[in-house]
């Protein structure tokens, strides 16, 4: 692929510019589906349906004070927003949006992919990496406590799901024989990779939730306990910038997704029977961000639905749940398709198998367990004679010695008390 | 253009935009003293004094690391190794199953010595 400059640049802009309008609309989509998951209406105001909404609040960040702490590191805390910004742009330079395509009013025909690295996927992962510099950089130099762990929890979490990531990877790249993006998505005209793959794609899909910060697992910044996270000191654009960078990175991850496991830019199962034209022209590139915007309302639901997890559980979960099982399965798949390969193994026989370990698997999930079995915990049938200071929490004021206390909040102060005695024990 | 000039053009457009935003927020802000802000914030209350030096650092974040060097090299040889697996013989399937099986044997012991256990 060798385009002229002039194609080059229009490309990188077109990118730059669909990177940030996509971001501006993730953010109104998502404060537009959380809202509704929580009947409210959401932002409603700027512009139809509010779509404005995002792009009035990136003018009112600019108007606000550029705040530089006393505490910081100033070269550091200065570069750290950028340093976060420009990789999260770099890694589309590989993703392809659709086919070659003619230029409208030109002869010159360009694949829509700025260029097509033959180590594509390999180059995502690195570019993406170095975004944690950014994150970890703004933590350390604003010379704040809550900061630094925002920004030492964000690195150690990348960097565990990046390896369950990258190892879910390896399956994709052994049945496409390649880690071009464009080839794999070449080689899966036939079937999406998520069908024969389903547990690489599972282990893809938390890993990617883990990489990008997202709930539930937004442990950098889980307000509760660290306020902010790394970008506590932030003000302005500057934080806009960090904002940006999460966004785009949220989009970038479900883009290889798309790429890796859902067939990129092909024309949903079934459509390009129906119709010839699905798979020409400027068409992928619909297909291809709608499928993207199914990942984006995926983590908009997980955000919407689950609560965060403890530090110490996710951490757990990603080096002894996912990674275990991530190379337990690329184990299995090289073993079993170089069987298949020499012929030695059937692909009845394998597919017989692999329907049996399913029906197994689903069976010792769906069964009782035994956890279940427990008797739910009862309420203590004799309440004690109730407490109106409760030893001192919540203390009501002394004119009320009889404080009237519906019958939920007594079994609480009732708890309270008791979790009191059992830590002075 | 060749392969890998498009992503500078890429890279320049974005360090472009990420460096004016930076450069043109403290003219576009007001500008208002007050010394409370320029403190660390922590929620309203006195900070905590920082440590000389950023203080020390728990060691599970260096395991973490270690550990995420030791497997990221695992991964960057497997990708080589299933790029070309159609052209592999089994010999080669058993030595990087042989690869995998020394790396999971180093794992399988941290784990049980609590290398990743957090409190």
């Amino acid at each position: 692929m060798n385009d002229p400059v002039w194609v080059v640049v229009l490309k990188a802009v077109l990118i730059f510019v669909i990177l940030v309008l996509y971001t501006l609309f993730n953010i109104w989509f998502e404060r537009r589906v959380v809202a509704r998951m929580q009947h409210r209406v959401g932002p409603n105001v700027n512009g139809p349906f509010g779509l404005l909404q995002s792009l009035a609040d990136g003018v009112k960040l600019a108007l606000k004070e550029d705040l530089v702490v006393k505490a910081a590191d100033k070269l550091v805390y200065v570069l750290a927003p950028i340093l976060a910004t420009i990789p999260a742009f770099l890694a589309w330079a590989v993703i392809p949006f659709g086919p070659e395509v003619r230029i409208p009013f030109t002869d010159t025909y360009t694949a829509l992919q700025l260029t097509d690295l033959p180590v594509g996927v390999l180059y995502v992962l690195a570019v993406t990496s170095i975004g944690v510099y950014g994150i970890v950089l703004a933590g350390w130099s604003s010379g704040s406590t809550y900061a630094l762990l925002g920004g030492l929890r964000s690195s150690a979490q990348v960097i565990s799901y990046e390896v369950a990531m990258g190892l879910s990877f390896v399956t994709v790249f052994l049945y496409a024989g390649s880690m071009s993006t464009s080839e794999i998505v070449a080689a899966q005209e036939d079937l999406w990779y998520f069908l024969p793959l389903v547990p690489s794609f599972l282990i893809y899909v938390v890993a990617m939730v883990g990489e990008t910060n997202r709930a539930p697992f937004d442990l950098p910044e889980a307000e509760g306990e660290l306020v902010g996270g790394f970008h506590t000191e932030y003000s302005s654009l500057k934080f806009a910038l960090f904002f940006l960078a999460e966004y785009v990175n949220m989009v970038t991850v479900s883009a290889i997704a798309t790429t890796l496991f859902l067939g990129g830019w092909r024309a949903p199962f079934g459509l390009a029977q129906v119709w010839e034209g699905a798979n020409d022209g400027y068409w992928p590139v619909l297909w291809f961000l709608g499928k993207t915007l199914g990942f984006i309302f995926l983590f908009i639901w997980l955000r919407g639905t689950l609560p965060r997890l403890r530090y110490d559980q996710f951490m757990t979960f990603g080096w002894k749940v996912l990674i275990p099982a991530a190379l337990a399965w690329t184990v299995a798949v090289i073993v079993l398709r170089k069987a298949q390969q020499e012929g030695q193994l059937d692909r009845t026989a394998l597919l017989v198998a692999a329907g049996v370990a399913a029906v197994v698997l689903l069976a010792t999930l769906l069964l009782p367990g035994r956890r279940g079995d427990e008797p739910a915990e009862s309420e203590p049938a004799d309440e004690p004679d109730f407490d109106a200071y409760a030893g001192g929490y919540p203390v009501p004021p002394p004119q009320a010695p009889h404080v009237p206390t519906r019958p939920w909040t007594q079994t609480a102060i009732a708890h309270h008390a008791r979790d009191k005695e059992d830590s002075d024990a | 253009m060749g392969e890998y000039a498009p992503i500078l053009v890429l890279g320049a457009i974005a360090a472009g935009f990420a460096i004016f935003s930076v450069a043109i927020a403290p003219l576009t802000g007001p500008r208002r003293y007050n010394r409370a802000k320029l403190d660390r914030y922590e929620s309203g209350i006195q900070p905590t004094p920082v440590p000389e030096g950023g203080g020390r650092i728990p060691v599970k974040y260096f395991f973490t690391a270690m550990m995420f060097i030791v497997f990221d090299i695992e991964i960057v040889f497997l990708y080589p190794f299933a790029v070309a697996f159609d052209a592999l013989s089994w010999f080669a399937v058993l030595a990087v199953l042989l690869f995998l099986v020394n790396i999971t044997v180093a794992y399988a012991y941290e784990w049980r010595r609590g290398g990743m256990a957090w409190d």
